[in-house]
């Protein structure tokens, strides 16, 4: 783990003449509910993720880890901020063009891979590159994908067949063939045993690194922060080292 | 497409299912059709062969008894010929008996016939496939399904009460039936001896050979006759062929009935498609979430289903008809009435699908309403 180059607050001039890629997240803030019910998800969040750094976000149930991938995965619109993308504001888009921006540029882990039960591990694949409308690329195939997270001798094998740390290693084949921007991981190890749990994290640091992905991974399980560049902290909304 | 080809392969029992549902209901729609079909055929295919446009009846005459009631006088058949939009117009005397027929080989079995009473040398005179026609005071061109029966051409039929011997000289070649019953085309003189309940060495009433059951009326080419202005002006009461099926015994009752049950079945098929197509969504919700969360448009998730709808409801709609078909041929060759015709089986076939497609629509509208952030958090 390294330390942060990214405070919680950076400096806003250093923000807003940002010209690289990777993800930039500026003063976001998302309230949800109605009335006396309302809650603050978000609070004021700055975050900058490098292409090729590995983010881990730890917090308790309800501290809004999961309101922050789905602002910066264009799920979900902040009331306040920006979300930047290869510096694009995505955060004020369209929900086409926000569909445009998820299909395109940005790549999802769910918790226990949430794979389509009709699709085998390879068709998993396929199907996400026939979302995106992108063919198979070099390194990017479908087959050596697979080959890449060890599960090129099950790619015929649909989700019931396959393991927790199988299926959630198909899920970030599936994530990263569209050749994402943003790599965003929902506890990947929700449901796996500690050494499942640790390959999946060793895998997902590689794969950030090797394709210069900025990847944000939520998870409750400290165990495997030690494969992070680095880790910032959730609570009540707000972000800190 | 990719994921509904998948899907289909993948859930194939339960599309499967619905499938058979959807066969089920076809092979229902097919026999009711050719049902349908075949008591239209028994009931007024007499009527339809007729090359008529229209029928002047009695002033007054009510659909559903115009040809038991009527009686037009035959001098009103000069009154409508004289009108601008009137080709031809000729008496036509329709009246139901009971007979024996005996065979050549003297054999006797009783029948029912439609006497068709008709001017030998006038439009309506039935052409003939086989025999002569019309013209002997005593011979009668009769419908096929007579001589299916059991009957020939030189076969004598001898009306009840009445003793009336008539000899069958000529077959039309096709069916043609009143009110379920063969039509026997006679010349009008004879129909109207046998209108008015004389036998062979009775009198006749006075003023029976005036007497006509309605005047069949041919519109000059392309042209519609003016009924309502021809009434006026000659007394009568008048109504175009289609509306004259009405008066065929049982007719409107029995296509009413087959068509209320074929209504239901229609909307029972969109029902089942709608209610799969709802299941199916709400059990998949949370993969369509996945799905958005990836980037798919809404539109593209509906035409996967619709795509999935559509192969369904053609396959099985396929199936269940040619099963259908298939039962329905053996149901010809029995007494029931019953014929397969290719124009109303091809649109009742596309109205279940249409039907079925528009069931699945108003389902699959739920996908617009997935929120993918339920992708996230979730467990599958």
């Amino acid at each position: 783990m390294t330390s942060s180059s990214t405070s919680q607050r950076p400096d806003s001039r250093r923000a807003g003449s940002r010209q690289r890629g990777g993800l930039l997240i500026e003063g976001v803030t998302l309230s949800l509910g109605d009335g006396d019910a309302m809650v603050t998800a978000l609070d004021d969040v700055h975050l900058d993720v490098a292409p090729g750094e590995f983010v881990a976000i730890v917090g308790p149930s309800g501290s809004g880890k999961s309101s922050l991938l789905a602002v910066a995965g264009a799920l979900t619109t902040p009331d306040t901020g920006r979300v930047l993308l290869d510096s694009v504001d995505i955060s004020k888009a369209s929900a086409r063009e926000k569909a445009r921006h998820r299909r395109e540029r940005i790549g999802f882990v769910f918790q226990s891979g949430n794979l389509i039960p009709a699709l085998t591990a390879l068709d998993q694949l396929r199907f996400a590159l026939e979302v995106a409308g992108k063919r198979a690329s070099a390194g990017h195939d479908p087959r050596e994908l697979l080959d890449r997270v060890g599960m090129g001798h099950r790619a015929g094998h649909r989700p019931h067949q396959l393991s927790g740390g199988e299926r959630q290693r198909v899920g970030i084949a599936r994530a990263l063939v569209t050749r994402p921007a943003v790599l965003l991981v929902d506890e990947p190890t929700a449901a796996l045993d500690r050494a499942r749990s640790d390959d999946i994290v060793t895998l997902l640091a590689h794969e950030t690194h090797e394709f210069g992905v900025a990847t944000i991974m939520v998870t409750h399980d400290h165990d495997v922060l030690g494969h992070c560049d680095r880790v910032l902290s959730m609570v009540d909304g707000k972000l800190s080292e | 497409m990719f994921l509904a080809w998948r899907e289909l392969i993948f859930a194939r029992a339960r599309f499967g299912l619905m499938g058979g549902v959807v066969a089920l209901i076809a092979i229902l729609v097919v026999l009711l059709s050719g049902l349908s079909s075949g008591l239209v055929n028994d009931g007024v295919s007499g009527l339809q062969r007729l090359p008529v446009n229209a029928f002047a009846f009695a002033e007054g005459t009510r659909t559903d008894s115009a040809f038991s009631r009527s009686i037009v006088n035959v001098s009103q058949a000069e009154a409508w010929k004289g009108r601008d939009d009137v080709a031809d117009a000729t008496p036509f005397g329709n009246v139901l008996v009971h007979a024996k027929a005996t065979t050549a080989a003297g054999a006797e079995m009783p029948i029912d016939l439609a006497l068709f009473g008709v001017d030998p040398g006038s439009f309506l005179a039935p052409a003939v496939s086989d025999g002569t026609g019309l013209g002997d005071p005593d011979g009668i061109v009769v419908s096929q399904t007579i001589l299916d029966e059991g009957l020939a051409i030189g076969d004598t039929v001898v009306i009840d009460r009445l003793e009336t011997r008539l000899k069958i000289v000529g077959t039309t070649g096709d069916q043609r039936t009143f009110g379920h019953v063969d039509v026997a085309y006679l010349p009008l003189r004879s129909w109207q001896q046998v209108h008015a309940g004389a036998g062979p060495d009775d009198e006749v009433r006075e003023g029976a050979y005036e007497e006509a059951t309605a005047i069949a009326l041919r519109a000059r080419d392309g042209n519609r006759i003016d009924l309502s202005g021809g009434d006026a002006a000659v007394g009568t009461t008048s109504m175009t062929l289609e509306e004259s099926f009405g008066a065929s015994p049982g007719y409107t009752a029995e296509t009413a009935t087959l068509t209320l049950i074929q209504v239901f079945l229609y909307a029972i098929s969109a029902l089942v498609v709608g209610t799969f197509f709802t299941v199916w969504t709400i059990q998949r919700k949370h993969e369509l979430a996945v799905v958005r969360a990836m980037g798919a448009s809404t539109g593209c998730l509906m035409r996967d289903t619709m795509t999935q709808a559509a192969v369904i409801l053609t396959v099985s709609t396929a199936l269940g008809f040619l099963m259908g078909v298939g039962g329905g041929a053996l149901l010809t060759t029995t007494p029931m009435p019953f014929a397969l015709e290719t124009a109303p089986l091809v649109f009742a076939a596309l109205l279940l699908i249409g039907l079925g497609l528009a069931g699945a629509a108003a389902a699959v509208g739920r996908i617009v309403r997935v929120d993918p952030l339920e992708a996230l958090g979730g467990q599958r």
